[in-house]
């Protein structure tokens, strides 16, 4: 079996929340474990491949986080965790091996990820997240030259198209869901936080090549065995758009798969937590995007409290916490106005037909859920939600189109190998 | 621009730039489709973060890994639609 490690504070997720938390919690003293499953730490918005140096903006954190002492394990899955008198125990796959952290606390950092609706064509190769393309570049794949349809809605779409651009793939359109009316009140809105409106102007900057349309969305896309055009439309005017990759998001959707586990309260799709960002798990903190959609900087000012509350470390730093509460405050309605503003169109959750795959992993059309009232039910009669993923894509796409809450949550999260899983067992 | 080196795809030599992910190779050297679903469909990357497991390729023997996860190595064995 992989390691055995032991720790005061676990922090699961290497974005910002969980960075800031660890930080905070090591350097008041407290043996901290950071365990992430992506190769290298700074989270989806500061993705950067192991060995490069991070993004200008992450350096500080980052730079901060190798010197904190906290110990980082990156390429690792967490798959179960469960509580053992006062500890936690948390499980993580890592290189074909279980990895085992004991901590009295916990910090839930899993951040979030694309929410996909289907709509027809959906499934043809080529057809990507608008941050699934992003984070391909990222990682180093060449694209230069490929003809690319951006689409579907939020902040998410400026920045994956000024990537994008930067890395030579043309992008022949972008496609905001949302009308104009609600992104220039939610503009005007951002008029309290300079940053964000100047980074908006920065990112329409860098694609200024590339048509930008809003109240426009992706119906369909088609092609022989892999994405050749994308159908978009405003409702009234339908255009066929010759590309190669049809790079579509259509907002994000928190990671509430371990918090789900471990048994936090959730509520509205975000995790319940109080002034410190304690859930309603005895030991367990969250922060970050598992709380709500709020961006990056929300996302630090969490981290760093529910590292404090986490470490014990609120007697001595309670006012560091509290200085950092107004941070919160603004990020939380920022991040309202945002939910507000990018809200999801009636004809965007009707793109899927009847013959559309909702499940990708186990290949079920829409049709076939239609007698089911629940994720439950659907996963019963027809498989949907069980395939590798777990109901990850399919599972958000259902919640918003037929209104299924969330089925409830088993170990493992992610699959493990059975070998590892049988090497884990100590000798008698 | 990065060193490169070299993997294999299917038995074919495909040269990568160094610390690139399986999935960023793959795409970025023409591969669209990387597994065929439980029906038969090709299927590529969707998310590229971990989450949607359509990436899952066969490297160095073994099966169901997330190409997007993995970083190449040099000489590495590639195989994709399972």
């Amino acid at each position: 079996m992989g390691e055995a490690l032991r720790a005061d504070v676990a922090v699961v997720g290497a974005g910002p929340a969980g960075v800031a938390a660890a930080c905070r919690a090591s350097e008041s003293g407290a043996r901290v474990v950071l365990l992430d499953d992506n190769l290298a730490p700074g989270g989806q918005i500061h993705r950067h491949l192991p060995g490069d140096a991070p993004p200008p903006k992450a350096r500080p954190w980052i730079d901060r986080l190798w010197k904190s002492g906290a110990q980082v394990v990156t390429a690792a899955s967490l798959f179960d965790a469960e509580i053992l008198g006062e500890e936690w125990r948390l499980r993580a796959i890592r290189g074909g091996q279980v990895h085992v952290v004991r901590a009295r606390r916990v910090v839930v950092a899993t951040g979030a990820r694309e929410l996909f609706m289907p709509f027809p064509g959906w499934t043809l190769p080529g057809v990507l997240g608008a941050g699934g393309a992003q984070a391909l570049v990222k990682s180093g794949a060449d694209l230069s030259g490929k003809r690319a349809v951006v689409a579907g809605s939020g902040p998410l779409l400026l920045s994956a198209a000024a990537s994008l651009t930067g890395a030579g793939v043309r992008v022949v359109f972008v496609a905001e869901q949302a009308p104009l009316r609600a992104i220039a009140s939610f503009g005007l809105r951002l008029l309290a936080t300079p940053g964000k409106l100047l980074e908006g102007i920065w990112y329409r900057g860098a694609i200024a090549g590339s048509p930008c349309r809003t109240g426009f969305w992706v119906k369909a896309a088609g092609g022989e065995g892999r994405v050749e055009r994308a159908h978009v439309t405003n409702g009234t005017r339908k255009l066929e758009i010759a590309c190669d990759l049809v790079c579509a998001g259509w907002g994000l959707v928190p990671n509430l798969e371990l918090p789900r586990l471990i048994g936090c309260e959730i509520s509205a799709e975000t995790v319940v937590v109080g002034r410190y960002q304690e859930t309603t798990r005895s030991g367990v903190f969250a922060a970050g995007e598992v709380c709500g959609i709020a961006g990056a900087e929300t996302a630090v000012a969490e981290g760093e409290i529910a590292g404090l509350a986490a470490a014990g470390a609120l007697d001595e730093n309670g006012a560091d916490a509290r200085c950092l509460f107004a941070a919160r405050a603004r990020g939380r309605l920022f991040g309202e106005e945002l939910g507000k503003a990018f809200a999801l169109r009636p004809e965007v959750l009707a793109l899927a037909m009847p013959e559309t795959l909702v499940c990708r992993c186990e290949d079920v059309p829409l049709s076939r859920l239609a007698a089911a009232r629940s994720m439950r039910e659907a996963k019963l009669a027809t498989r949907a939600g069980m395939g590798a993923c777990q109901g990850r894509v399919c599972g958000s796409a259902l919640s918003r189109i037929r209104g299924f809450s969330s089925d409830s949550v088993r170990p493992p999260l992610v699959p493990v190998p059975m070998e590892a899983l049988a090497s884990e067992e100590e000798p008698t | 621009m990065r060193d490169r080196m070299t993997i294999r795809v299917d038995g074919r030599s495909v040269a990568v730039a160094r610390g690139s992910t399986v999935a960023a190779a793959l795409l970025g050297s023409g591969v669209p489709a990387f597994r065929t679903s439980v029906t038969g469909e090709p299927r590529g990357p969707l998310c590229a973060m971990g989450v949607c497991f359509e990436c899952r390729v066969t490297i160095d023997g073994r099966p169901e890994e997330r190409a997007c996860m993995t970083l190449c190595r040099d000489g590495m064995e590639v195989l994709t639609r399972g």
